[in-house]
């Protein structure tokens, strides 16, 4: 066991799962170099151009190599540098990996992870601060991962890598700096498991990716006031873990959904309408929402600040269900 | 050079070319009759390009196919009873009925998915290379798409990454001269597709897609280039589709005149092909027309087949999303 941030426990995961593998190779924008978040790094050195395959600026035929390439037996790892980017690939994701199966009667297996890193870090502005995961859950055939903690982000990639389908894999750059310990061998965690992150008992806060450090540092501010939050992660987007949120749910009476995307139609729209469909009798408050304003995100530092959803929303919104 | 091809190959293609002719004229008219629901997109026309490519190709070699891929299918070896049983919607056809007449595929023999999203193929295509090249399989990759698809930032990134990579993979345009009910003139500055292969560093090559053998030359050639490691090839058939873009009579739109496709069809591939056929004594004329019972017989065989196929299974609704 060993401290390590987000972003070397990624590294080892890809690492570990191409030396077990040899039909695992990592495709994306500057791999060689080891990407521009460090997930690759010394990985070019010890599998060469052909596993650690450095491509053009191109995300739609990036993710073509994912397809074509799992359609003849591979198990690619499609590396998409920035979420927002994910526009520019959609059709391959959403029309073609994430349908091919169906749509051809259950011929096709297609084992890819796309991996790839949202949200807001240090005035990247409109285009490159984007939390999409609610697009991909929305979208049948696709499963959807979003780690909060390097041990996690280890556990789940493996699984990911390791799962027959294809998996959209997002890391929070903010949670992809932080650190904790970290096996060093391999390890899968399943997917489709949430994680309580912190045992409460008087609301549940379902929090994704970042928010979830946020819940955890709104938890200790909280219970100061007595009021003790129960943390939920679900980990995987798609298909989520709804049976750990109502069973908490049910003991607390009370729920929080907080993520770092925009509010409208976000993840947690889905998790509160699951709550209000699974759990309506335990409720004592309506459930509420944290997330970005309706707006893109904003440059000026100032500015990008005040729209980030944090601690503070999620403090101030278990505060409200008091009153 | 035609003196080089074996009178087996020429029976073999018109065999090909003629299974598709009937499929389709009877396929045609039991959408029109209502018996098939959804909407065709027949090949009829355009059978030289499907059979002088496919006879390269073993089932190992893989294609993408596109909306109009009926006649891919066939030339690669697609037996009419799944074919119908897929179109009539039912549980024997070879997507379980869940992809239809867009979607029709058989994997076993190498078809990575029929594409209802135009320009869908290239970058999968252009994967299976990338996978046949990662693999050193001696497989290669065909890409079908049309004049339409030329046009989509998904045939340049794709046929850019190929060329990049020098990639086993061969994109055969058929030129019909329309997108969907837009001239060629219309929807493009060019008038041969052929010309962009200089952007991606690969041969463009331009042949007669009426005739059979003239595909078959250049598609050799192509097909050889890709499997000794040479590279893509950009294959241009300009060719015709004697029927509308949806159907057989289509929707009575104005966009070609009648004396258009008079011209064209003096040049009916399978035509051209039996006149070769008889003046070259390879067939006789009863033997031509043996070939059309036969395969007629086969098509009666296969509307059996699909009108006495179970319809699929409500459970299976939800079956083959994932693996």
């Amino acid at each position: 066991m060993t401290v390590k941030t987000m972003t070397a426990a990624i590294n080892e995961a890809i690492d570990q799962e191409m030396g077990r593998d040899d039909r695992v190779f990592v495709a994306g924008e500057d791999v060689r170099v080891g990407g521009p978040f460090g997930t690759e790094a010394g990985l070019h050195a010890k599998y060469g151009d052909k596993r650690i395959v450095n491509t053009a600026i191109s995300e739609l035929a990036l993710t073509g190599i994912g397809v074509g390439a799992a359609a003849v037996g591979l198990r690619p790892i499609i590396e998409i540098m920035i979420m927002d980017f994910v526009s520019v690939a959609m059709d391959q994701i959403v029309n073609q990996m994430a349908k091919m199966k169906y749509m051809l009667g259950g011929q096709a297996r297609l084992p890819i992870v796309v991996t790839t890193h949202a949200g807001i870090d240090s005035s990247s502005a409109a285009q490159h601060s984007g939390s999409l995961e609610a697009w991909f859950c929305h979208v049948p055939g696709l499963k959807v991962v979003m780690p909060s903690n390097a041990y996690d982000a280890k556990g789940l990639l493996t699984a990911a890598i390791q799962d027959d389908n294809p998996v959209i894999y997002i890391s929070n750059k903010r949670c992809m700096q932080t650190s904790s310990e970290v096996p060093d061998e391999s390890y899968a965690l399943p997917l489709g498991v949430a994680d309580v992150k912190r045992v409460g008992s008087d609301v549940t806060v379902v929090a994704i990716g970042r928010l979830v450090l946020d819940a955890l540092t709104a938890a200790e501010e909280l219970a100061k006031e007595g009021i003790n939050l129960e943390v939920i992660d679900p980990r995987t987007l798609s298909p989520m873990d709804t049976t750990t949120i109502v069973k908490s749910v049910q003991k607390t009476n009370r729920a929080v959904v907080a993520h770092e995307a925009v509010r409208n139609c976000g993840i947690g729209a889905e998790i509160a309408a699951t709550i209000a469909d699974e759990a309506f009798d335990f409720l004592d408050a309506p459930v509420k929402r944290v997330g970005a304003p309706f707006t893109p995100v904003p440059f000026a530092p100032l500015l990008e600040k005040q729209y980030l959803p944090g601690a503070q929303d999620i403090v101030a919104a278990v505060r409200s269900l008091y009153h | 050079m035609s003196t080089q091809i074996s009178n087996d190959t020429l029976i073999d293609m018109h065999r090909r070319m003629v299974r598709i002719r009937l499929f389709e004229e009877t396929a045609g008219k039991m959408m029109e009759d209502g018996k098939i629901p959804g909407a065709l997109h027949l090949y009829v026309g355009e059978e030289a390009v499907a059979g002088g490519v496919m006879v390269h190709l073993s089932d190992e070699d893989q294609i993408t196919s596109t909306h109009r891929g009926h006649g891919h299918l066939i030339a690669k070896g697609g037996e009419f009873d799944q074919m119908f049983a897929e179109l009539y919607g039912r549980s024997t056809g070879y997507c379980k009925g869940k992809g239809g007449s867009m979607h029709i595929s058989n994997m076993e023999l190498g078809i990575l998915g029929a594409n209802g999203i135009v320009g869908g193929g290239p970058p999968i295509a252009m994967g299976a290379a990338f996978g046949n090249k990662f693999l050193k399989n001696n497989k290669v990759a065909v890409c079908f798409f049309g004049d339409g698809a030329s046009n989509e930032g998904s045939f340049h990134e794709a046929a850019n990454m190929a060329g990049l990579y020098k990639l086993p993979v061969v994109f055969v345009c058929e030129n019909n001269g329309f997108g969907e009910y837009t001239p060629q003139a219309n929807h493009q500055a060019i008038v041969d597709v052929a010309d962009r292969a200089a952007g991606y560093g690969m041969p463009g090559v331009i042949v007669d897609g009426m005739d059979a053998v003239a595909v078959y030359e250049a598609a050799g050639e192509a097909v050889d280039r890709a499997r000794s490691g040479k590279g893509p090839t950009l294959l241009e058939c300009k060719t015709y589709r004697f029927f509308d873009h949806v159907g057989v009579r289509g929707m009575g739109l104005t966009y070609r005149s009648d004396e258009e496709v008079e011209r064209w069809k003096k040049r009916d591939p399978i035509l051209l092909m039996e006149e070769r056929l008889l003046e070259q004594k390879v067939l006789s004329a009863e033997q031509i027309k043996a070939v059309h019972d036969i395969t007629s017989e086969e098509v009666l065989a296969g509307i059996k087949f699909a009108e006495e196929s179970p319809f699929p299974d409500p459970s299976s609704l939800t079956e083959d999303v994932y693996a």
